[in-house]
């Protein structure tokens, strides 16, 4: 497994990299954990709602946030400074092929991550991503082409949660939350990113 | 004319729900280009043309449910 760290990276400019990953990874070249971070986007599935924005575009982009429709399913999402977003570029065609043990295995990253920094998390079956109570910290969003996976976890590590105010994430009404709003103080991301790749080799090794 | 299957997606998964169509009926199609995505246990998979030609139907519509090995839709 091959881990690159992008850093901020705008969103359009990490999505074609992230294609032309899959690409080669669906080619034979090893898989890949990408970690970066976006600045202040919104990006439009395909399914995205019109009542999915609580705010009209100029009054959106007036607050500093890019709006970008994207080429898949799926509602509105939010990436900021402060989530660190993972994109898993993993080969399942020569293991399970099997998008649920994907899937199961992907959200216990997400919990055992938060537990190492005190956070009891939980997967709730028949919703994405993970939430502690009903607040949702980490956003999943999976997309698999001949077996590659790609997309993947928004971690609100020091988000600015006020930014969430704009939409209702993935066209629910479903308040989120962050790992510093839990701890009473920032996360240093740094910390994050070191468990996250630990996390990973731990359950896709 | 080519079936455009529902694969199988894992052990337990017998049926997903088509997320979108990329392509509308008579389009012209190239072998491999995405042309839908199934939704299921949460992961978006996205289907690509098995064939060249143009769409001739989509069985399955976008929000319906299909079942693994079910043909989706067609191309002539």
């Amino acid at each position: 497994m091959i881990i690159e760290d992008w850093g901020p990276i705008e969103y359009p400019l990490a999505d074609d990299r992230q294609k032309k990953y899959v690409q080669s990874v669906i080619a034979g070249a090893e898989d890949h954990l990408i970690l970066c971070e976006h600045p202040a986007v919104l990006t439009l599935g395909r399914m995205t709602k019109p009542e999915s924005l609580l705010y009209s575009r100029a009054e959106i982009e007036a607050r500093g946030v890019d709006i970008r429709e994207v080429d898949r399913g799926g509602d509105v999402t939010l990436h900021a400074p402060g989530q660190l977003v993972v994109y898993p570029i993993f080969n399942l065609y020569n293991g399970p092929r099997d998008l649920k043990m994907y899937m199961v295995k992907l959200e216990q990253v997400a919990v055992d991550l938060l537990r190492d920094f005190g956070i009891l998390a939980i997967s709730i079956p028949g919703k994405r991503g993970v939430f502690v109570g009903t607040d949702k910290i980490i956003s999943i969003g999976v997309g698999v082409r001949k077996w590659v996976t790609y997309h993947g976890l928004g971690i609100n590590v020091n988000t600015d949660l006020s930014l969430f105010d704009l939409i209702k994430p993935c066209g629910l009404n479903v308040r989120m939350t962050s790992m510093q709003k839990l701890k009473g103080q920032a996360v240093p991301l740094g910390d994050v990113k070191a468990k996250v790749v630990e996390q990973f080799r731990k359950h896709f090794l | 004319m080519t079936k455009i299957i529902l694969p199988e997606l894992g052990e337990g998964i017998t049926k997903a729900v088509i997320a979108c169509w990329h392509v509308k009926i008579g389009d012209d199609l190239q072998e491999g280009q995405d042309v839908c995505e199934a939704v299921t246990d949460k992961a978006s998979f996205v289907i690509e043309a098995p064939a060249k030609g143009k769409l001739k139907s989509i069985i399955i519509a976008e929000g319906r449910e299909g079942q693994v090995g079910q043909a989706l839709g067609t191309i002539e």
